[in-house]
């Protein structure tokens, strides 16, 4: 008998409480394996944000610290300047990042904070039962704009790397999706590059991730296909995946 | 004996915090504290810890929540609007058992108010002043001395009982030049040992947690009952004040920061008339001194309050008194400063004809 896979060694074996055909499980996963290969994980602190990832405190095994909505980036800056030694990440969903905690994530990068952000982007708002985020698309039903988000009523998704990019103190920057086993893959080797940028002190870096949410997006939970297709078909034209900021590339040129 | 300088109240607590083993500082421009973060901003470094010059008042807390967590020793300031946008982080920090140090440099209020030095926070930091159920350690100074020294038994209180501690000065004690002696202990935080509970390098321990919630029935219950406990025994073994010519006073004026300097000098005002006047002055305000207060009620039938806001301590007085004796309160909101004149004045008054209960004076 050999091993074949096993549960990373951050993850702890806490059952995680995530709806069928939720994201987060598998991100948690790769951030998990990515922690492992890079043997950081009794180096890293990580950052719970409030939301449906609040419980991320329990799933990780590093140490952690759970604060208030959006300001995950603040405390991962406290932390980091106290202890420049450990590998800090802050776990965001988008109405904590893009929302309220739109200062702390924008200055963060504009220090270049030396921290590595996990950005979960599935355009909803789900711990607080799917209302709509700063995220969600135009059309999209949501419980705070049951009619579609509308334009005028509501304004625009706001596309945070494309932000950030902007921004002279962000690092490394790129968009990933994990509705299909090769963005599985690719948002793992993302994750891995933002945690490497952090251990070189090439200073901010931050992984947008797409992710399903079929319980507030109404779709269907025994059908996960439908999630993924709103991904496919919808959020990527809105978002569209790759690398938007790459300081060591850009050095190298 | 340590050396005088002459010295800014803000600096002067700013100098304070780094002697007592503060190596981590964050905050953003306000009146009337700026010279708190300016002098941080190069002597930090100095010192080998960090100073980041936040994007908010909001961001400043919880980069000190994030550094609080580490174990080491950390600050904030602002001055009273500031402070309001400080209240949800700093129940977080209550929440999550942290000690660190947050300094608020009062100004007039609400709302923008304006720059000079008032009182009108008293509530808000003895309440707590975030959400939920959670205490805060506030020492008051009155004069730069205080300013420097209390940094020092603030984090020593904030580690013992892992609560956050605040300094609660105004614009006029933060402003003024007075010569000032640290004599605080000076703290090398590499000495320090770190609290079991600290986050950093996890190698061959178990994973820590810094949070402060729960979710499970009766859990959090439990959780807050827990901190109470400390809370009892904080109140119990750091409550200070001071007493000032109350041995045979028929009369005493309570009054903290910069209301006590102003009473005192009503208070010789009133000794060259023959009025035996004396001055309590309250230096923590959570815990606030009453069972002392309780004690001297027994004796002294007449108090008068004096502060820089609409009558806020006056509750606290009235607490601990319970009727055993007439409370009378000299109170000017609106960053006003009170003059030595018309607190003797209101002292007059209250001989000559009975107390005038919350009387504001105009």
């Amino acid at each position: 008998m050999q091993l074949l896979n096993k549960r990373p060694e951050s993850l702890t074996e806490q059952t995680m409480h995530y709806c069928p055909g939720c994201g987060h499980g598998i991100i948690h996963r790769v951030t998990a394996e990515v922690m492992d290969e890079l043997g950081i994980r009794s180096r890293c602190i990580g950052v719970a944000p409030v939301g449906c990832a609040v419980f991320a405190d329990t799933y990780f095994n590093c140490d952690m610290i759970q604060g208030p909505h959006g300001r995950g980036p603040a405390e991962a800056t406290g932390i980091k300047r106290c202890r420049p030694d450990a590998i800090v990440f802050s776990y965001q969903g988008d109405g904590d990042l893009a929302s309220i905690g739109m200062a702390e994530i924008v200055h963060a990068a504009i220090r270049s904070e030396n921290i590595t952000v996990i950005f979960v982007n599935n355009a909803i708002y789900g711990m607080t039962g799917g209302q709509m985020a700063p995220t969600t698309l135009i059309g999209q039903k949501a419980t705070t704009c049951v009619g579609g988000r509308a334009a005028e009523q509501a304004g625009y998704p706001i596309r945070m790397s494309e932000l950030l990019a902007t921004i002279d103190g962000a690092s490394y920057l790129e968009r990933t999706s994990v509705h299909t086993a090769p963005g599985v893959l690719k948002t793992k080797a993302a994750i891995k590059k933002a945690f490497q940028c952090q251990i070189d002190r090439k200073g901010f870096s931050m992984v947008e991730i797409l992710s399903m949410c079929p319980t507030n997006w109404g779709t269907r939970l025994d059908n996960p296909s439908e999630a993924t297709k709103f991904i496919n078909d919808d959020m990527m034209k809105v978002f569209p995946l790759g690398v938007y900021k790459d300081a060591l590339k850009q050095e190298q040129r | 004996m340590a050396e005088k300088i002459l010295m800014k109240g803000n600096e002067a607590l700013a100098e304070g915090a780094i002697r007592a083993g503060c190596r981590f500082f964050a905050g953003y421009p306000i009146t009337p504290q700026n010279e708190v973060p300016e002098y941080m901003s190069w002597r930090m470094g100095q010192a080998g810890g960090a100073f980041v010059q936040a994007e908010s008042e909001v961001s400043a807390i919880n980069m000190i929540y994030g550094a609080a967590a580490t174990g080491k020793r950390c600050m904030t300031s602002s001055s009273s609007p500031g402070i309001s946008l400080k209240q949800e982080g700093l129940s977080y920090c209550a929440g999550a058992d942290l000690p660190l140090l947050i300094a608020n440099v009062m100004r007039g209020g609400p709302g923008l108010g304006n720059i000079a030095g008032a009182q009108g926070d008293y509530w808000q930091s003895t309440r707590g002043g975030g959400h939920g159920d959670y205490r805060t350690f506030v020492m008051a100074p009155n004069c730069v001395s205080e300013m420097a020294n209390f940094p020092h038994k603030c984090f020593e209180v904030a580690s013992k009982y892992r609560v956050p501690a605040m300094i609660l000065a105004d614009g006029i004690i933060g402003q003024m030049m007075e010569p000032v002696q640290f004599t605080a202990p000076e703290v090398d935080p590499s000495k320090l040992p770190e609290p079991s509970w600290a986050l950093g390098i996890g190698e061959g321990r178990t994973k820590r947690i810094v949070k402060s919630y729960d979710l499970r029935e009766g859990y959090l219950e439990k959780m807050v009952m827990e901190r109470v406990a400390r809370y009892r025994e904080l109140e119990k073994n750091e409550v200070l004040y001071e007493e000032k010519m109350l041995a045979d006073a028929e009369i005493a004026i309570v009054a903290y920061g910069t209301s006590a300097r102003v009473s005192l000098a009503a208070i010789k005002l009133a000794r060259e008339k023959g009025l035996k006047v004396g001055l309590f002055r309250p230096i923590t305000l959570w815990p606030f001194p009453k069972l002392r207060l309780a004690e001297l009620s027994g004796r002294i039938k007449k108090f008068l309050v004096v502060e820089m806001s609409l009558g806020q301590m006056v509750e606290d007085v009235q607490l601990s008194i319970g009727g055993r004796a007439e409370v009378n309160l000299h109170a000017k909101p609106g960053a006003a400063v009170i003059t030595a004149e018309e607190v003797y004045d209101t002292l007059e008054r209250i001989v000559k004809k009975g107390a005038k209960e919350y009387a504001v004076a105009q």
